[in-house]
């Protein structure tokens, strides 16, 4: 099992590191496929571990998609003028302002959400089931429609993140935003792995199962839910921060607080793999991009229809997502057995 | 020495009094019932002094403090846990796990959260979850469970806190008479062996006159009677508070 598990972790890392070059023209695809992981696998830890069904982390993925790209042309040319030249580029990073710029962009892009979830989570956090889904609803809207009145941030106009910079003659774009997105999901991936070998998971399945109890037994539930969300936001924030340069061009409401299409599908796509495992929202999300970048090919015009019929087919058929199915068919196979020694005879054979 | 002291208690819901100026002393390592009808008032107790909801009126004091005012989880860190009527378990989780979680950690801190478990707090779990009888199914969902296996798991739950006392609602409530016993002689012991000193809330004459020494009646929100199983038995309010009087 061990051994069979860093075989896999060890192709996955070669097929990571090899992609760009191998599969050279689904580069972009395969960065975007990334940031989904994430943002499924991070609304996993509240959907699926802890049964708070969120729709506020898009939220922390606009904020930092604004974040990186404001710190990165703020901390070189005035903003304001550079969202108000919209696209005609007046002011030109030179390689170092831009990578720097990144790099501090991407660290606030990071903290400032972690630091909001924290806030926002300690006001209602209290809030249990469909009333915290309707009030984090809330909160992903509020917030396309604020920073759609910003002009600081380019307003209704949009917001043009700097361009990648000519390095020579080689283009690099392409790869250095995949390795990025590669980076984070590594990352997301092995601290959301070993936090779920720890307490943390536990009590967050034990606020999922029945929070009255976790809290009758001594467990200060609050506290796990905040730090439950501050991780997640954490990692929004940061592949927000990132898909904002990716993208090239940030929009309120159709790129960076897009609740109705990334809000949704990072719900969907971890309620597919199987929400409340570790592989379910990995296993969702390729599936569902797969999916829907066929339907975008062939069936434009029709896409949403066939992804809203998918959505219906989803949790009519697999409401436990391919995982759950997975178990429910198989639970020996996830350790559900029931052990015939007793005890006693167990202790005597020691 | 009494642990618990509950003194002129009253909790209203709106217009219905719920609980009005309850008294009860509970002694340090005793079995203490509370018995009544059906809406007597007794669950509203357990919640007032657990701290589910704030009381009205009177004081609670716990191992010689306050916790009147104290939110739940803060009274279960003090020791003073209880069960509930309907099981509460952690469906989804094994019962291992059920077992892990319920263990009293140290929770100071933010980075408290990603503290690691015990690997010697499986060998306590499994050992409990025999106690209960329940070793065999340690790897089964707990939500697959019968209710009267769930309710055992619930006790070995909170046997694994190592709480100073615990107060049970209707531990044998929807169990097979075989069971029940088994449950009696476990809970003797949890008392006797492990020194909780319990106070149980039954329905199940049988069951509360073996095993409490001291019996509280409650009837319309007020305390009725107090007094030792033969006491109660044959007090008159008591069976007029429970069949009707004539």
């Amino acid at each position: 099992m061990k051994k069979n598990d860093l075989i896999l972790y060890a192709v996955l890392l070669i097929f990571g590191l090899a992609a760009p070059f191998v599969f050279a023209a689904y580069k972009v695809q395969l960065s975007i496929l990334y940031v989904l992981i994430v943002l499924a696998l991070t609304w996993n830890i509240q959907g699926g571990e802890m049964g708070y069904n969120t729709f506020g982390n898009i939220l922390f993925y606009g904020l930092g998609m604004y974040l990186c790209s404001s710190v990165q042309v703020g901390m070189f040319f005035p903003l304001a003028e550079w969202t108000e030249s919209g696209g005609e580029k007046t002011f030109v990073h030179t390689p170092i302002q831009f990578f720097q710029g990144m790099a501090v962009g991407l660290l606030v892009a990071a903290i400032v959400p972690t630091i909001i979830a924290g806030l926002i989570g300690y006001s209602i956090l209290g809030l249990r089931g469909h009333y915290f889904a309707i009030c984090t609803l809330g909160l992903g809207i509020a917030a396309g429609e604020i920073s759609g009145g910003i002009e600081l941030i380019g307003a209704g106009q949009g917001f043009t993140t700097p361009p990648f910079p000519k390095l020579g003659d080689v283009e690099l774009r392409g790869e250095y935003y995949y390795f990025l997105c590669f980076a984070v999901l590594v990352a997301t991936f092995a601290f959301i792995k070993w936090s779920y070998t720890t307490r943390f998971r536990l009590v967050l399945n034990a606020i999922r199962d029945n929070e009255d109890k976790a809290e009758a037994m001594g467990i200060q539930t609050m506290k796990y839910k905040i730090v439950g969300w501050m991780v997640s936001a954490f990692f929004c924030g940061l592949i927000g921060g990132i898909m904002g340069g990716l993208v090239g061009y940030i929009d309120s409401t159709d790129v960076a607080f897009d609740g109705r299409e990334m809000g949704v599908f990072m719900v969907l796509m971890a309620i597919l793999g199987g929400k409340g495992t570790l592989w379910g929202p990995i296993i969702g999300a390729t599936l569902f991009h797969v999916l829907k970048e066929g339907l975008w090919t062939y069936l434009l015009g029709w896409q949403y229809v066939a992804l809203g019929i998918l959505i219906v087919v989803i949790v009519i058929y697999f409401p436990e997502g391919l995982m759950g199915w997975l178990r429910e068919k198989y639970p020996e196979r996830f350790g559900e057995v029931v052990d015939e020694k007793d005890r006693k005879a167990q202790v005597e054979l020691k | 020495m009494s642990i618990l002291e509950v003194n002129n208690v009253s909790k209203f819901f709106g217009g219905v009094k719920a609980n009005q100026n309850i008294s009860i002393k509970v002694e340090q390592g005793s079995i203490v019932g509370l018995i009544g009808p059906n809406g007597s008032g007794k669950t509203t107790l357990f919640n007032s002094i657990v701290g589910t909801h704030p009381i009205d009126k009177g004081s609670i004091v716990f191992d010689g403090k306050e916790v009147s005012q104290l939110p739940v989880p803060v009274v279960a860190k003090l020791g003073l846990l209880r069960t509930f009527q309907q099981t509460r378990i952690y469906g989804k989780l094994n019962c291992i796990d059920n077992m892990l979680i319920s263990h009293k950690a140290s929770d100071e801190g933010m980075f408290s959260v990603f503290s690691k478990i015990p690997s010697e707090l499986t060998e306590k779990a499994e050992n409990l979850l025999n106690f209960v009888g329940l070793y065999q199914k340690r790897k089964l969902r707990a939500g697959d469970l019968s209710f009267g296996q769930q309710k055992l798991l619930e006790l070995a739950m909170a046997l694994m806190n190592e709480p100073k006392m615990l107060l049970l609602d209707e531990p044998t409530a929807g169990i097979n008479p075989t069971l029940i016993n088994g449950i009696i002689d476990r809970l003797i012991k949890v008392n006797k062996d492990f020194g909780i000193t319990l106070f149980v809330i039954e329905h199940n004459m049988r069951v509360i006159m073996a095993l409490a020494q001291k019996i509280f009646c409650v009837a319309h929100g007020k305390l009725l009677a107090e007094g030792t199983p033969e006491q109660i038995k044959n007090d008159k309010r008591v069976v007029d508070a429970y069949l009707g009087a004539q």
